[in-house]
């Protein structure tokens, strides 16, 4: 290894090469598919997402709509959020709800407080039908769970948005497949290689707007299970529990129901990169009540359809 | 400081030196899931509850100490198995360096999915147990990782502290490894004495092997070259997407014709003399933009839209290449492949192929032969099956712009599509 000495000149840094890899990967995804659409959530991985497909196309409009599944348990800030950044960059939005679902009949829910995230794959599959998407990009990451660790980066779902792990399309280089029959869709994740610290050194690096509620604030909190519980009209504290005001802040958002906050005074960027480099608890694990139902339940819930 | 200042003059090398994707090649036994146990437990990647997780399932198991190898452990069905199936996918940091580590399994029945892993590495790790030496799988390995132009090789000689540390067992191994790969032609070799169970030159040295001078594992991934950083190779630019906005309300949009992809290979600046294939016709690079900011060069593995001083006709699949050093346009080419899909190759049948971004049907006309991936013996074969290496000739519909493989990973690459089930059914290095 003669050449091992010194680092040649043109080493693109770690970041700028995975900003690279994600807009060839939504590039790939406007040329080989003709009806797109990228979730957007309002969270901070999808708002990655929407910086990295304005490098992608500008100065052209994005060759996809942005499509947001409203489970009605969203923080509303976040929503918020959601509609300011669309209207901001001039591109279209679809908001398909759970709700909707439910009065349609199609989600039924075994109990009212049951949580809703689950459900959003059966909502995303009727926008799937309505608009005829042929391919449907989200912010998932492979250090998320570890079912997710062995996706693809185009990964192929049938017509019933089933992810079967043993029938994957094999990946090779950069040279993705993104063909389908009709009814089958693919699910193409441009930030499959980015890890938690990547996406907040991004944010920093690009000076990304990001929903308050990502930075430290005041919340008053009831400790249950080893997780810290919001308080809200939807999560009331059940009788006889502390109800504490809390510096927090959230690491990963969902529903209300299902996204738990860290104790945290990071209040800057620059205090949640360094936060986030030193943390010692997945992201995942400090947060996802749903995650911890089960070890394999992320990977049922992709075979379900599920993101 | 807007973001897009970083793109090509700021390389931040003092301070971010990349990032390298490497494989790991070896079987269960080997120790490989405890090998990047290792890596991920000692650069400090492993968080506190994923280590209680597997805290939790060792004493359950019955182990006296953790056992690191559940760190990479997967789906469902492969618990239930116990092995690995398919290319999983590890990330980890030092602060310096960002590591992408594709897991491949050491199961004859699966080179299918150490060829997948191969081909976005830049740096394999073959283990070899210490007690066990090289094996028929050491030589599977190597050679597919060679076949897949993967130009770093680091011999891990695990288990040491099962031989007693013995140097005399590693120098046998260095030794007849070294006699097997001059064989097959790989240049760049190192030998890594270590137990990954007990942690020795992973990433801490080792009290065991003072006999051991050179660097440990980890010394090696701090400093070997990343993809693209090595070999001096001319500019190619596949085209991804064309964007015309049409903008009537801004003037200075209306006749913007940007053509937008990654520099595949090589540099290219703004006045260079380009061609784009495979028309043939020739043009200078006008600017080079990402957003709203214009860059007086683009280097490999950037994404970019390049303008153009003349109004060429150039779609997605075209290639801009550099004048002097123009790819090969051709509608026939000799290839290795593998074999990926359970249906076999029917020689009756038209395939799509594509390379870069561009797709052509294709017939394979020959099957030249079959390579006996444990003996590298040449077999004269009628059909390829699942998991099989041959040497192939396929003609072309439509013509492509193709490098040899050895010479270029990006241009000299294909998958082979198999258009009724739109399944990626081969993988192909153009000779």
């Amino acid at each position: 290894m003669s050449n091992l000495a010194q680092l040649p000149k043109h080493t693109l840094s770690h970041l700028d090469w995975l900003e690279s890899e994600s807009i060839y990967i939504l590039r790939e995804v406007a040329g080989q598919c003709a009806n797109p659409a990228l979730l957007f959530s309002g969270g901070k991985d999808s708002i990655v997402l929407l910086r990295l497909a304005e490098k992608a196309f500008r100065p052209g409009r994005f060759p996809f709509p942005l499509l947001n599944i409203d489970t009605g348990h969203n923080y509303p800030e976040v929503l918020a959020f959601r509609d300011y950044r669309a209207a901001q960059l001039g591109e279209r939005l679809i908001v398909r709800s759970v709700e909707d679902s439910m009065q349609r009949g199609t989600v039924v829910l075994k109990s009212p407080d049951e949580l809703r995230n689950k459900h959003q794959s059966v909502t995303l599959l009727e926008a799937i039908e309505e608009f005829g998407f042929d391919c449907c990009i989200g912010g998932a990451r492979r250090d998320e769970e570890k079912a997710r660790a062995k996706e693809r980066i185009f990964s192929f779902r049938d017509e019933f948005g089933q992810w079967d792990p043993k029938n994957q399309r094999p990946e090779l280089w950069d040279l993705f497949n993104a063909r389908v029959h009709k009814g089958e869709n693919i699910r193409a994740f441009p930030i499959s290689n980015w890890t938690e610290l990547d996406v907040w050194q991004y944010i920093g690096r690009e000076q990304l707007e990001i929903p308050a509620i990502y930075f430290s604030h005041q919340r008053p909190i009831v400790r249950r299970s080893g997780l810290l519980q919001p308080v809200t009209e939807l999560t009331p504290a059940n009788p006889g529990e502390a109800i504490e005001q809390m510096m927090v802040r959230f690491r990963t958002l969902g529903d209300v129901t299902c996204t738990a906050p860290v104790e945290s005074d990071a209040d800057t960027l620059e205090k949640i990169i360094l936060e986030t480099a030193s943390t010692t608890i997945t992201e995942r694990g400090a947060t996802r009540l749903d995650d911890q139902t089960s070890e394999a339940s992320m990977e049922q819930r992709k075979k379900e359809g599920y993101f | 400081m807007s973001a897009t200042d970083h793109l090509p003059e700021t390389h931040m090398a003092e301070t971010d030196a990349g990032l390298l994707r490497f494989l790991t090649c070896g079987s269960v036994d080997d120790g490989k899931s405890t090998l990047i146990g290792r890596l991920l437990f000692d650069t400090k990647t492993i968080l506190a509850d994923t280590l209680s997780a597997i805290e939790r399932t060792s004493h359950r198991r019955g182990l006296d100490a953790v056992d690191l190898s559940l760190l990479t452990d997967g789906l469902q069905a492969e618990r239930e198995q116990g092995i690995t199936i398919d290319v999983a996918y590890r990330y980890f940091s030092t602060g310096t360096r960002k590591y992408i580590i594709a897991d491949a399994p050491g199961h004859e029945q699966y080179t299918r999915n150490m060829v997948t892993a191969a081909s976005t590495a830049n740096l394999a790790i073959i283990l070899i147990d210490a007690r066990k030496g090289i094996l028929t799988q050491t030589r599977r390995h190597s050679y597919l990782a060679h076949l897949m132009g993967i130009p770093h090789i680091v011999v891990a000689i695990n288990k040491m502290d099962l031989v007693d540390y013995d140097q005399a067992v590693f120098e046998r191994i260095r030794t007849d490894y070294l006699s097997f790969a001059a064989h097959l032609g790989i240049k760049d070799i190192r030998f890594i004495p270590m137990s990954a169970l007990k942690g020795d030159m992973v990433v801490d040295r080792s009290e065991q092997m003072n006999w051991y001078s050179g660097p440990t594992l980890l010394d090696v991934l701090e400093r070997a070259p990343t993809a693209h950083s090595e070999m001096d190779e001319p500019f190619r630019f596949p085209v991804q997407f064309v964007c015309r906005p049409h903008r009537s309300d801004d003037a200075k949009l209306h006749d913007f014709r940007g053509f937008m992809g990654r520099v595949e290979s090589g540099r290219i600046s703004i006045g260079d003399a380009v061609t784009v294939l495979p028309s043939g016709k020739q043009t200078r690079v006008k600017d080079i933009r990402v957003l709203d900011s214009s860059f007086p060069h683009a280097y490999a593995e950037q994404s970019i839209t390049l303008l153009l001083e003349d109004e060429i006709d150039i779609s997605r699949g075209d290639m801009v290449v550099q004048s002097e050093k123009s790819a090969l346009v051709t509608r026939q080419l000799d290839a290795m492949v593998c074999w990926l899909a359970e249906t076999p190759l029917d020689l009756q049948r038209k395939y799509l192929i594509r390379q870069t971004t561009r797709e052509s049907k294709a017939v394979i006309a020959t099957i030249g032969f079959r390579v006996d991936i444990n003996t590298l013996d040449r077999i004269a074969v009628e059909r390829l099956e699942m998991n099989d290496i041959a040497h192939i000739s396929l003609r072309l519909a439509q013509p492509l712009s193709i490098d040899a493989y050895a010479k270029n990973r990006a241009t000299g690459a294909f998958i082979i599509i198999d258009e009724s089930t739109n399944n990626t059914v081969a993988a192909g290095m153009i000779l």
